[in-house]
């Protein structure tokens, strides 16, 4: 459904009408990445194109800047900059059009930098380009815009070149450049996703000063339906390269139209959604002691510094209970799941498993505790051997225990049915699957044995968010029916919150709290605790 | 910095008494005899005696390794009888073939070699980092097959081969050149680059489609970068993104190779000058080795691992100064 | 130092190409074709040498003075080099001996020397390459440097010289082997264990470990599968390579003795020649030439192959 609605105030800055990106595919086959879609973008109003990976809503947005050209994609619709149309003009015009009076942010602040010259002398060059101002008042305005996205000391700092930027620094410093020209209009394609909940919080709120400031509208692409809701006024779903929904935010997200936006929003975790059953406590399957592990930083001699990334850390994790750990990047989260099923060894500290001591059991010693000890990986894509295929790669831990060939492989397809996989496709090889596949096969690996503790890391967040949710169903049928007993480790507060019975969170190395969720949810003790879940967005 | 240039300096030390010391394990594990070769078949016994002794032969090879180190460091005396000759450190000892120290061997031929090196060196660059720019910018159309059409071509072709045809056409069939002749710039700059025409091509070929192809695939990387997309998303000139952003993260390993490829041509361009029977220190190697000359050979091979070394440093600590994020370790 | 920038291929492609789909890309693409058909043409005519010697009715030692002239310095009679229905790539100069016999030698060295180069290559650098990557920090330590060493190492200077002096009596196309093999082996050896090293830390091979899988295991089962197929295609590289090598080592009088013939051992006779008789550098020179594009071509089409995403030495495909 394609509605069409007219901007409040009348004037429109961004029109975009049929809006058609195609890709060339083997042979005459095309891949529609964007089709038909149309939207307008008010003077000053701020638009949110949200979707799952794949939607067209990126592609889209390049659309925007005709950063399409000279590639392979034949664009074709009118995207009407105020009279002009990006798409008909000749390729001097819409290059002075870019940064001047349509300016773009990125996802990666990492990468969109370039790494070789100062951040002050990239901003001034953009500048210079679109004013032909001089160097001295180029830089000038340099310093004046880093300073103006609250980079401290920027008459300094303009001077840094980007990898001496922390992430959110960076895209503070690709928002400046954006303000250099003071466009009408900012594209912010994922600007938020790269970055962790805190420093997401402040960026979005330098938007919303920026905007309020200057005037400028907002093209907001983002898979977060809770960035939209926080930050644009009006808001576009879109799927498969179509536009499935459009209208305000609160209509939008309150009361959709589509099924498909039900969907999507259902599958969001929410800090207030419905939380788990509260259950009898059970005795300690797992206790960690003062558990610490230190790396020693690369270069430097004798006088190496150390880097503590998890510093003495205390737990019990309960039978039959799923414990949450989460915490920001560089937080240890990680670094403790891998110490927990003894991928990495401790520097300090002790790890009783089923009331054996296992710190310091040598890798013979710790074959027969494996068969209890399984974990899950984030990355799906890395998790499986490209060379092996998905029957082999689950029948393969039993095969290592002792399992004879043939009732291995019966097992493993017995597995994949359980996990939602088509078992005949067991001779298949991972790259013919989807990434929610392969995270299906990898805890189907870790079930083959029937393990007692399941360790998870970050298991959804390299997935959509439908499929997040399948996922997440998926691990707590298993888990009533195997038994299990799961450490679930994740950033996302509010995925935690779905999933556990107690959450311990985790700050530079270090355990600031660990309370049953509902308490710390509703009530958190630690300061770091609060900050974290006020930064949480939630849709509507 | 300091910290690192000790560390480089310790670490090249090792490096070349490694090299030296595996120079005297392949000539002494092997049958040969310098004595014979310094003297001529027709010595005696008494004679051969004489000269193995002069030459410290009489001595355990352990002993003769280490005066040669003591050599290079503090210098050392050869007696023959009577007469005691000193030779200054660095000392590389005198050549078995015709008593000449070897560092004067050495330095009569370095300018040769400095002469084919610099010259090939700078074609080469020219060639190799226009061709490459260019073919990456038409990636995939005419300009960027012919180019790596050629490429294949002369990185196929040793050097031998590309290198005779050269002489054939130009010397054989055309007579537009003579057949090279090493004359020294000192003595006449016109004829010196005209008989290093042939040479300087000859090597420049083979190195070109390298540098080409390091300078193509180097160029479409950088293209295909994130920053690069930001720039052309903020309306900067192509040829400004090419030409300021984009050559600079392409050259920066095309430099680092550079340095260290002029250490290795320095020594190591043997085909070339033995085929234009240029003086070099490749030449030199060639006979030097065919003699079993086995201070000569000794010294060449300190002086070329000397040479790859350094380069190799500076190419590390340019490599730092270009791009920040490198720490050196 | 400059061997990986070049030549090293990169991280082992996410979806790995499977036999059918090898072959197919394989034969679609025309210049790996006519690569292979030139090199299969090659290898089959170095094979069968003495058959076809034979029905040229000459063989590679005979002299023949008759054919030259002795007025213009033993140039030989005749043009092209004096090619007849006899001779049919004519004979040399000053001895008479017959071109094509001489050719079809060399051939027979060009290949056997590459290809048992290739083996000593693979077995030093695999063996070096799997023991650093697998083996614990001290082992990667040592070995490592060994690589480094063998890298940055001037080995011409050393093959020249430890060819110079091993006694004529020693079989040289084994000593070359053995002698480019020794040399050459560092870049092998830093693929393998650049590639062990990254497969290492993936997932998959921490959930091996995870399932109690013995180190043995892991090696066989999670990582020499990835190490592969960018060593098949460094390998095939090495193959041309190797045949630069032994012309070049030939050429400067320290490979092949005569009486055995040899592509480099020709040219450097025919350095004097290229004037009085061009065919006498011709023949060898783009037989040479001919057989290293061939194999370079065909060892680029295998990589393009087995990962599309690879740089490709001819590239503008993507």
């Amino acid at each position: 459904m394609s509605e069409r609605v007219m901007s409040t105030d009348g004037r429109r800055v961004l029109s975009v009408r049929d809006l058609t990106v195609e890709f060339p595919g083997d042979g005459d086959t095309a891949l529609r990445a964007v089709d038909g879609v149309s939207f307008d973008l008010a003077a000053g109003g701020a638009l949110g194109i949200v979707g799952e990976s794949g939607s067209g809503k990126s592609t889209t947005a390049l659309a925007l800047l005709g950063l399409h050209r000279h590639s392979s994609a034949r664009v074709s619709g009118e995207i009407l900059l105020g009279e002009d149309d990006v798409n008909a003009l000749d390729d001097e015009s819409v290059r002075r059009l870019r940064g001047r009076r349509i300016a773009m942010i990125f996802q990666d602040p990492m990468s969109a930098l370039d790494p070789y010259y100062r951040i002050g002398d990239q901003i001034s060059e953009v500048y210079r380009t679109h004013t032909g101002a001089g160097r001295r008042a180029a830089w000038a305005k340099a310093v004046q815009v880093l300073d103006r996205v609250g980079i401290p000391d920027a008459a300094r700092r303009a001077r840094a070149r980007p990898h001496e930027f922390s992430g959110g620094m960076r895209q503070r410093a690709l928002i400046a450049m954006a303000l250099a020209c003071e466009p009408q209009i900012l594209v912010a394609d994922e600007p938020t996703s790269a970055l962790d909940v805190t420093v997401q919080a402040q960026i979005l709120d330098l938007i919303d000063e920026l905007r309020t400031e200057t005037g400028m509208a907002l093209l907001l692409v983002t898979h977060d339906l809770g960035v939209v809701s926080r930050s644009v006024e009006r808001v576009l779903v879109m799927r498969d390269g179509r536009a499935v929904e459009q209208g305000p935010v609160g209509e939008v997200l309150k009361a959709p139209a589509e099924p498909y936006t039900r969907a999507l929003l259902d599958a969001v975790p929410r800090l207030d959604g419905p939380g788990r059953e509260p259950r009898a406590p059970g005795e300690p399957l797992l206790t960690v002691t003062g558990l610490t592990r230190e790396f020693r930083q690369p270069g430097g001699g004798l006088r190496r510094e150390v880097l503590r990334a998890v510093g003495d850390v205390s737990l019990d994790v309960r039978r039959g209970e799923t414990l949450g750990v989460v915490g920001e990047s560089g937080s240890g989260k990680t670094t403790l799941a891998r110490m927990i099923v003894r991928l990495l060894e401790p520097t300090h500290g002790s790890i009783v498993f089923a009331g054996q001591d296992i710190t310091r059991l040598p890798e013979r010693g710790m074959r027969a505790v494996r068969r209890d000890l399984q974990m899950v990986f984030q990355d799906p894509v890395s998790s499986l051997n490209p060379r092996r295929t998905v029957g082999d790669s689950i029948a393969d831990p039993l095969r290592v225990q002792g399992t004879g060939d043939r009732e291995a492989l019966r097992t493993a397809r017995d597995l994949m049915e359980r996990v939602g996989l088509d078992a005949s496709r067991h001779d298949r090889y991972p790259h013919e699957f989807s990434g929610g596949q392969r995270q299906r096969m990898g805890i189907a690996r870790a079930l083959s044995l029937r393990p007692k503790l399941l360790v998870c890391d970050e298991p959804v967040s390299a997935l959509d968010v439908s499929t997040q949710a399948q996922i997440l169903e998926l691990l707590g049928d298993l888990q009533e029916e195997y038994d299990l007993t799961i450490v679930f480790v994740s950033h996302d507060l509010a995925v935690v919150r779905q999933v556990s019975d107690r959450v311990a969170v985790m700050h530079d190395g270090e355990l600031v709290e660990l309370a049953d969720a509902a308490d710390l949810y509703a009530s958190p003790r630690h300061e770091y605790t609060r900050t974290l879940l006020a930064a949480v967005l939630a849709p509507v | 910095m300091t910290r690192y240039l000790l560390r480089r300096f310790a670490s090249t030390v090792v490096l070349l008494v490694v090299m030296v010391a595996f120079v005297y394990v392949i000539f002494y594990a092997l049958p040969s005899d310098p004595a014979v070769l310094v003297c001529g078949k027709g010595c005696g016994g008494g004679q051969l005696a004489a000269i193995d002794h002069k030459l410290g032969l009489d001595q355990p090879e352990y002993l003769q390794f280490w005066h040669f180190l003591e050599g290079i460091f503090v210098g050392r005396d050869y007696s023959s009888g009577p007469d005691v000759s000193h030779c200054a450190a660095p000392c590389l000892g005198f050549s078995f073939q015709n008593d000449q120290p070897v560092l004067s061997l050495i330095g009569q031929r370095l300018p040769v070699s400095l002469s084919l090196t610099f010259g090939a060196m700078v074609l080469w660059l020219l060639i190799g980092v226009s061709a490459g720019v260019l073919s990456a910018l038409r990636a995939g159309r005419f300009t960027d097959r012919v180019v790596t059409a050629v490429s294949v071509l002369a990185f196929g072709a040793p050097i031998f081969v590309s290198g005779l045809l050269l002489l054939m056409l130009f010397c054989g069939y055309l007579h537009w050149l003579d057949f090279p002749v090493y004359v020294p710039f000192t003595e006449d700059p016109a004829a010196w680059a005209k008989n290093l025409l042939l040479p300087w091509f000859t090597l420049a070929i083979a190195q070109s489609a390298i540098y080409a192809r390091l300078t193509r695939s180097g160029m479409l990387e950088t293209l295909s970068e994130d920053h690069i997309r930001t720039l052309r998303a903020y309306g900067l000139r192509e040829r400004r993104v090419v030409g300021r952003h984009a050559l600079r993260g392409t050259l920066t390993p095309v430099i680092t190779i550079t340095a260290y490829d002029f250490g290795y041509v320095l020594v190591g361009a043997m085909l070339t000058e033995t085929l234009f029977g240029l003086p070099g220190l490749g030449q030199l190697i060639v006979q030097s080795s065919n003699n079993v000359d086995i201070p000569v050979v000794a010294g060449l091979t300190l002086v070329a691992g000397a040479a790859i070394v350094v380069a190799n440093t500076a190419a590390d600590l340019l490599y730092a100064v270009i791009d920040r994020r490198v720490v050196l370790a | 130092m400059t061997a990986e920038l070049i030549t090293e291929a990169g991280a082992a492609p996410e979806a790995p190409a499977h036999g059918r789909q090898v072959r197919r890309r394989l034969y679609a693409d025309r210049m790996a074709m006519a690569g292979l058909v030139v090199a299969v043409l090659m290898l089959v005519a170095a094979l069968i040498a003495p058959l076809l010697i034979h029905l040229e009715g000459q063989d590679a030692t005979a002299y023949h003075p008759e054919l030259l002239d002795s007025a213009r310095g033993g140039v030989p009679r005749g043009s092209f080099g004096g090619a007849s229905g006899a001779h049919w790539l004519g004979v040399e100069p000053t001895t008479g001996r017959d071109l094509f016999a001489r050719a079809l030698g060399g051939a027979r060295i060009s290949f056997l020397v590459a290809f048992g180069t290739l083996i000593v290559q693979i077995l030093l650098g695999v063996g070096v390459g799997l023991a650093a990557g697998l083996g614990g920090k001290v082992a990667d330590a040592f070995l490592g440097r060994l690589i480094d060493l063998a890298i940055s190492f001037p080995q011409l200077i050393f093959a020249i010289a430890l060819l110079a002096i091993v006694p004529g009596t020693f079989p040289r196309p084994l000593l070359l082997m053995m002698v480019i093999g020794l040399f050459g082996w560092g870049g092998t050896a830093r693929l393998v264990r650049g590639q062990v090293l990254s497969l290492k830390t993936r997932d998959y091979v921490s959930a091996a470990r995870l399932s109690g899988a013995s180190r043995a295991r892991i090696a066989v089962y999670e990582i020499l599968p990835g190490v592969s197929a960018p060593l098949v295609t460094y390998a095939a590289l090495l193959l041309p390579s190797n045949m630069i090598s032994e012309a070049g080592l030939s050429f400067l009088g320290v490979g092949v003795r005569p009486p055995a013939s040899s592509w480099g051992q020709m040219l450097s006779t025919a350095t004097t020649w290229f004037q009085a008789d061009p065919t006498y550098v011709l023949v060898p020179g783009l037989l040479l030439l001919l057989n290293v594009l061939a194999f370079t071509l065909l060892a680029d089409g295998l990589r393009t192959a087995l990962d599309p995403k690879a740089p490709s030495l001819r590239g503008g495909r993507r």
